[in-house]
């Protein structure tokens, strides 16, 4: 901090420091904490509001366990938002590998190029495009019923077109992190490895992916969060035929919001999910471990 | 059990693209030799280590190790381990798990791998470092610790890329003696590869010269220094004056060039006929100042500079015509004293100099 005042001086500095704060304390700690005393409150009717009635409890959280149908949402949406994130990283990390380590020149430049042009498009709009590969007379359907492998069209929607929706989504935010990583590595550690006699499993094993631990928590963590917070993805992609049991708990959020009107089990339920995906992040980079200060990296 | 195997080079080029890294390199290397690649950077010698270790297949030749064409065989399946200019230890794993990687690879259970270990850092005087990471080690113990690494998979050929480049000179000058002994004690065939002539004339058995990607000569140490087979070989390898001219008469085993400098007289060892372009070589070492009218060869000039260099100074002569030619005179108290401009003359013997064809005129 110090060396930020000697660079810009006092009032710049000041100026820089007191925007942060303004920003962190207006738009990120007041409304989480409003939104975790919503959460504690019953939902009443307006006249109600700060009397008797209006006392603070955890029955909100309560109903989010007492619930069957949405304590089943809740525990899928974070399995199924895990499962994409292991299915991103499956799919992300023999791609970052090849950019980071094999392409050269103007190849590497060429699918990097591949890689983000996609994403200029709005996320809406490309998890749309899934919808329309996926759906009865898709393009999927099509290619499948002009080989001859079905006689009428599937409904392909659910979980599985949702989770399929995620993982195209979020690739981006997987196969940077990963390609960073893997890009510092030494190509001679690689080298040395297989001159040592060490097969591609075991290089990557041993040498490429403890390298990379820290993009690949940083991959996973990225992923995981929007899985787990998106409601486009799910909203656009469950109205696919059959797709009625792929709720997102993130929908379950957003219609107690909009379509109840109880803020309050809303903001209980925003809450859990927030809470649930901390600890989820916790106990990854336990696993992986990897420190705060490598992922800051 | 450690034991060397020969290589050999069979008219082996490597292109890439347009770029001819190596150019018909034939060579054998005995089992057990240490031999030297000595050029300078860009010369193709990191090019030919990586075609015997395999990571590169050549676009042309065959190279045989122990007699086996390797054709096919990639860098994991060779006899062969890597040392690399950079070390490339493995920073996450312990030292001893470095010096076991291969033998890991290799499906060595981990007591075992553990106890061998344990041997080769002995072997490279490092016992008791085995549980620290590599960066708690300094410049010299990495050295060895790659050393270990790559003698763990008892390689019959050890590959090592200026691995000492990295290193101070008196390190340097240490782990010289050291790779040197080591290689002694393992039987091991070493082919190193160095732009340092001083480390390539102290350790090899042998040593190959190259200049873009041909190999100029190769030989011992003492071979090439006295009998440098191109001007190349002999501006690189120590130091030479060269003197252009044309071939005026031969008698036995020696001819007479005629120089803008005047006539010299040397060595002709490559039966150079009158009327041949050629060029003269000569040591600073074997050059000694004139005085009088002492006839055989004779450079005459004014003196541009002289260097002291303690036990001995370097006299830089300009010719007439600019040309610069050195001598290394003793510092033996009986220099006269020498001031830029002053006239001098300095000769050499007809034997100390060398009579070489110039490139490109047969």
């Amino acid at each position: 901090m110090a060396e930020l005042f000697r660079r810009l001086g006092a009032v710049a500095g000041a100026l820089v420091l007191g925007t942060v704060i303004l920003w962190v304390l207006f738009l990120v700690v007041l409304p989480q904490l409003f939104m975790v005393d919503m959460s504690l409150r019953p939902h009443l009717p307006v006249p109600e509001q700060g009397g008797p009635a209006d006392v603070r409890s955890l029955a909100n959280y309560a109903t989010l366990f007492a619930n069957d149908a949405h304590r089943g949402i809740f525990l899928r949406t974070i399995f199924s938002a895990a499962l994409v994130t292991v299915l991103a990283l499956v799919v992300c990390y023999p791609v970052a590998y090849y950019l980071a380590q094999v392409a050269r020149g103007p190849t590497a430049a060429l699918l990097v190029l591949g890689l983000v042009v996609p994403f200029w498009v709005n996320e809406i709009l490309r998890t749309f495009s899934w919808f329309l590969i996926l759906s009865r007379n898709g393009l999927l359907n099509q290619v499948l019923m002009g080989l001859g492998l079905t006689e009428a069209p599937l409904n392909m929607g659910g979980v599985g077109a949702v989770m399929v929706g995620m993982v195209y989504a979020y690739i981006l935010f997987m196969v940077f992190p990963l390609y960073n990583a893997i890009e510092s590595l030494d190509r001679n550690q690689i080298e040395a490895a297989r001159d040592l006699g060490a097969s591609w499993p075991r290089i990557h094993a041993r040498v490429v992916v403890p390298h990379a631990k820290p993009g690949i928590a940083v991959g996973c963590i990225m992923t995981f969060m929007l899985a787990a917070g998106t409601v486009a993805v799910p909203q656009l992609l469950e109205a696919l035929p059959g797709g009625t049991n792929a709720r997102w708990f993130t929908q379950v959020i957003y219609s107690l919001f909009f379509d109840g009107g109880d803020w309050n089990s809303g903001a209980a339920y925003a809450f859990a999910l927030l809470v649930s995906c901390v600890i989820f992040i916790f106990v990854m980079m336990r696993v992986f471990r990897v420190g705060i200060a490598d992922v800051a990296k | 059990m450690l034991a060397g195997q020969s290589v050999t080079l069979e008219r082996v080029s490597m292109a890439f693209g347009d770029f001819v890294a190596v150019r018909n390199a034939d060579l054998h290397i005995e089992a057990g030799e240490f031999f030297s690649f000595l050029g300078p950077s860009g010369c193709g010698k990191t090019t030919i280590l990586r075609l015997i270790s395999g990571f590169n297949e050549p676009t042309g030749g065959v190279i045989r190790i122990g007699g086996a064409d390797m054709a096919g065989i990639g860098p994991n399946r060779r006899p062969t381990a890597l040392i690399f200019q950079n070390l490339a230890l493995f920073p996450l794993m312990k030292v001893w798990e470095n010096v076991a990687f291969g033998l890991e690879a290799r499906g060595v259970a981990r007591a075992e791998r553990r106890r061998r270990a344990g041997e080769l850092l002995e072997l490279v005087a490092l016992e008791g470092q085995g549980e620290k990471l590599v960066s708690a080690l300094s410049g010299g113990q990495r050295q060895r610790v790659a050393i270990a690494r790559a003698l763990a998979v008892e390689p019959a050929v050890l590959l090592l890329d200026e691995p000492l480049s990295a290193l101070d000179l008196k390190l340097r000058q240490k782990m010289r003696a050291e790779l040197r002994t080591i290689q002694q004690k393992t039987g091991v065939t070493f082919v190193y590869i160095t732009h340092d002539q001083g480390e390539a004339l102290t350790m090899s058995d042998r040593i190959a010269v190259m200049s873009h990607g041909r190999i100029e000569q190769v030989g011992t140490a003492d071979a090439i220094y006295r009998a440098p087979a191109s001007a190349f070989v002999a501006t690189f390898v120590g130091e030479s004056n060269v003197l252009a001219g044309r071939v005026i008469g031969t008698s036995g085993d020696e001819a007479i060039l005629e120089t803008a400098h005047g006539s010299l007289a040397g060595r002709n060892p490559h039966g150079l006929d009158a009327g041949a372009r050629a060029q003269l070589v000569v040591r600073p070492e074997r050059c000694r100042l004139l005085d009088g009218d002492a006839p055989g060869n004779r450079l005459a000039g004014t003196v541009e500079r002289l260097d002291f260099e303690g036990a001995f100074v370097s006299l830089v002569v300009r010719l007439d015509d600019g040309a610069e030619v050195t001598a290394q005179l003793a510092n033996d108290g009986s220099l006269p004293r020498l001031k830029p401009g002053t006239p001098v003359a300095i000769g050499f013997a007809a034997e100390a100099a060398l009579l070489l064809p110039v490139a490109g005129d047969g």
